[in-house]
């Protein structure tokens, strides 16, 4: 097996299921239909990305393992997404604010992955990142009216991205699967991208009316396993069913 | 696996034109430009299909359909999921657009129209009812995943937008 590649992988897929995790949480407890609707939306693309991921992992592993067993039957310091994703659902301007500051980056991310000199992974970026062009803009545009809304939106969505902040650093951080991959052509040198990305935040942040963080402290871990005290929670709720019935199915 | 053009056994096309998206009975899978190739050889037929979003709940109903559909012709099917190249709004036919808006759903816009229309800057989007642009966007995300969600101001009439996707 190319564990160089199937690490990769899921460096970028455990991003999107853990993301898609936390907003599926959402279904029915949106603050309205519109909200709730679109954030099980924006779930419902991602565990389709994810899905796409996990099946070419699977096969690159050549032998009984299946996407599910992939998605469901980790343990927690196998699951590489990065710590901002786990964060919770404190309140839709955290929400907004923790899909906002991924959708940039994950937009900036699937366009170079398009080029990638793996045909699978290229073809995933492909697709995806039509759906995520429509998470960003649904996602900026909270970002802006929370922010250049009330008094209280404002400082919502101000302490929203005041925290999240601390968690951005992490999505350059090179991983050794990282690096062997960008060598080969198959992985998408990230840190190129990072003035890039910083300025795009800025540039809405801005005209959101918020100000930009100046937080140098930056967490990091997820990408090597270590994770927030969040993650036990999702993952108690994602595996529930395949760890109290295993090998169950719908 | 990069498939640039649909290629489709002619003597299949009336068994797949039958198969419909089951969240739009009215559009066949054909028009829906989801089917990509549909080949036999000697009583098997490897059908490749492409999702049209990568969560659409729907591509496992529709390759069951194109199997049952096809079975009952005396085909033997196997489905094959293809990501690339990437489906676009721009394969839906004309026929099925004329379906899409005849079932209630406005057809997709060009990309700059969509992305006016789904900014809410200008009224664009043709009611499927009364037929007025008088329309203004109510939910960027509809009841599934390609659509969007659009309220007439003429005749109060909510109907579905499907969304550009290129």
């Amino acid at each position: 097996m190319n564990t160089g590649l199937y690490k990769y992988i899921l460096g970028i897929a455990d991003n999107c299921l853990i993301l898609g995790q936390r907003l599926g949480e959402l279904c029915g407890h949106g603050p309205n239909l519109e909200t709730d609707i679109a954030c099980t939306n924006l779930s419902l693309d991602l565990l389709g990305q994810v899905r796409s991921y996990y099946q070419y992992a699977a096969k690159l592993k050549a032998d009984d393992s299946t996407e599910d067993d992939i998605a469901f039957l980790r343990n927690e310091r196998e699951y590489v997404n990065v710590l901002l994703v786990e964060q919770p659902n404190t309140d839709f301007a955290y929400v907004m604010g923790r899909q906002f500051l991924f959708d940039a980056f994950h937009l900036m991310f699937l366009k170079e992955l398009q080029n990638s000199h793996d045909i699978t992974l290229s073809a995933i970026a492909k697709k995806s990142i039509k759906e995520v062009s429509y998470h960003h803009r649904f996602s900026s545009d909270w970002v802006k009216r929370l922010g250049d809304g009330t008094e209280e939106s404002h400082s919502k969505m101000q302490s929203a991205i005041n925290d999240l902040w601390t968690y951005t650093d992490e999505l350059f951080h090179l991983t050794e699967a990282d690096e062997e991959m960008i060598k080969e052509g198959i992985g998408v040198d990230t840190p190129k991208f990072k003035d890039e990305y910083y300025n795009h935040l800025t540039d809405i942040l801005e005209e959101a009316t918020l100000t930009v963080p100046e937080s140098k402290y930056f967490h990091k871990g997820g990408k090597l396993g270590i994770h927030s005290e969040n993650m036990g929670f999702i993952l108690s709720d994602l595996q529930y069913m395949q760890r109290t019935y295993p090998n169950m199915q719908w | 696996m990069v498939i640039e053009k649909t290629h489709i056994d002619a003597h299949l096309i009336p068994i797949l034109e039958k198969v419909t998206d089951p969240e739009i009975p009215v559009l066949s899978i054909l028009d829906m430009g989801v089917v990509r190739s549909a080949i036999e050889n000697d009583g098997k037929v490897l059908v490749k299909i492409t999702p049209t979003y990568s969560g659409c709940p729907a591509m496992d109903v529709i390759g069951d359909d194109i199997i049952t559909a096809l079975e009952k012709e005396g085909y033997q099917a196997t489905i094959e999921l293809v990501l690339a190249p990437a489906w676009t709004t721009d394969w839906i036919t004309d026929r099925g657009r004329n379906a899409l808006e005849k079932y209630g759903i406005a057809p997709p816009l060009d990309p700059d129209a969509d992305k006016e229309a789904l900014l809410g800057n200008k009224k664009i989007v043709k009611c499927t009812l009364c037929g007025s642009k008088n329309t203004h966007l109510v939910s960027q995300f509809g009841s599934t995943a390609c659509k969007a969600l659009f309220k007439c101001d003429d005749c109060q009439e909510p109907f579905d937008y499907f969304k550009c996707l290129k």
